[in-house]
């Protein structure tokens, strides 16, 4: 009973989030926050950000990508498959009830006008989501050095309509994250090896 | 019945190699949307402007859509409608889905390399970066219409009338509560302000 209850109100979580997920991938990642890690405590800030990184490297849009791993982190396979049904059903009831009457509804003005809204609304969420987070990650060095690069490469990127995706921004972040620990670690052990040699001495 | 398999195949297809969100898919589903002559390229382009403006991820719109109207086609009725709807997005989300459920159920045996954390810890504040240069890039192109430094101008003070509305109402609430506003009731409020700025003006 419990574990349905579970499933049920992971099911509700992912609808909503299906269904106020606007304007591609990241202005998700405001309702996620807000319904998953601030109401229902179910995983944390940085784990959220592990769930980008592998969404963003793997095909498949974000918000099924992140409905599945959370389901599952929740309530195993079952749950992926609630959380993963809720956040697809809302858009495919919406989309199937317009493909019938498709011709009249681009024709709807004030639809329009709604949309229009929302996409400046969008804006302020995902920027407000980039600045929590950017609050939430502990400001080391190499953590300010590595996002302010990407910003920068990003934008600059964008702007001359280069093509750059960022599968390889995150998989650029990894690797120097792999390698500064590296340094760390043989940087250590040489010091350590001294030191082992001093004590025989 | 083996044009309906088509249909799923064709967003099986899709959904393995969509990498890198949404927009990325766009040039692949209208490539195989043309080829197969499931749609004219005119009312692709009409839906794709829909679909970016509905809830929901693209990639789960477009299959929806494109699956409605070709399953219409091939068994006429609502039941060629809902078959090819639920086919086209079913193909969609598998591979996401099976991809993701593989990892969620290692992860946990990966984080206990440390080679795996100084992966993660690398990528981090790369993700943080991402999300918030794309929010800098959506003011940029919605607010400022600066699309790339090669192209015109097109400012849109109501986005931006709406953008500060949302903004001040948020940091104003935040500072008297202590509490912050839900994305959905963001959502909601400027898809008002939309309505009756862009209606009136």
């Amino acid at each position: 009973m419990e574990k349905l209850k579970r499933l049920f109100n992971l099911f509700l979580t992912f609808f909503k989030i299906g269904l106020f997920t606007f304007g591609g991938g990241y202005a998700m990642i405001a309702v996620i926050e807000r319904e998953i890690i601030e109401k229902k405590g179910w995983i944390s800030h940085e784990e959220f950000l592990d769930v980008i990184a592998i969404a963003e490297s793997t095909p498949g849009p974000l918000a099924v990508n992140s409905a599945t791993y959370i389901g599952y982190k929740i309530a195993g396979i079952f749950g992926s498959l609630f959380a993963t049904l809720g956040v697809v059903l809302p858009s495919f009831l919406i989309i199937f009830t317009i493909s019938f009457f498709f011709d009249k509804f681009i024709h709807i003005t004030w639809v329009s006008y709604a949309f229009k809204g929302i996409q400046a609304c969008v804006v302020f969420l995902i920027l407000n989501a980039g600045i929590k987070m950017q609050s939430k990650i502990k400001k080391t060095a190499f953590n300010l050095t590595l996002f302010i690069l990407t910003l920068i490469a990003l934008i600059t990127l964008e702007l001359l309509a280069v093509n750059f995706s960022s599968i390889f921004f995150i998989l650029i972040g990894g690797l120097i994250g792999l390698i500064v620990y590296l340094i760390g670690y043989f940087k250590n052990k040489n010091t350590s090896d001294k030191n082992d040699n001093g004590g025989k001495r | 019945m083996l044009e309906l398999l088509e249909i799923f195949l064709t967003f099986l297809k899709i959904g393995a190699v969509s990498f890198g969100g949404g927009y990325a898919m766009i040039p692949l589903v209208t490539d195989e949307v043309i080829a197969h002559g499931w749609m004219s390229y005119d009312q692709l382009m009409n839906f794709i402007a829909v679909a970016e403006s509905t809830p929901g991820p693209i990639a789960i719109n477009m299959a929806t859509f494109i699956g409605a109207t070709r399953g219409g086609v091939i068994i006429s009725g609502f039941l060629g409608n809902i078959l090819g709807a639920l086919l086209a997005t079913f193909g969609v989300v598998l591979p996401s889905f099976i991809i993701i459920l593989v990892i969620a159920t290692i992860i946990k045996g990966l984080l206990q390399f440390a080679g795996v954390k100084a992966f993660l810890n690398g990528l981090r504040p790369v993700v943080v970066g991402l999300i918030t240069a794309t929010g800098i890039l959506l003011f940029i192109t919605v607010i400022l219409g600066v699309n790339t430094i090669y192209g015109e101008i097109k400012f849109d003070w109501l986005a931006l009338i709406i953008f500060t509305v949302i903004t001040v109402l948020y940091y104003t609430y935040k500072r008297i509560t202590k509490k912050t506003l839900s994305p959905i009731l963001l959502i909601i409020i400027s898809a008002i302000l939309g309505i009756l700025l862009y209606g009136v003006i």
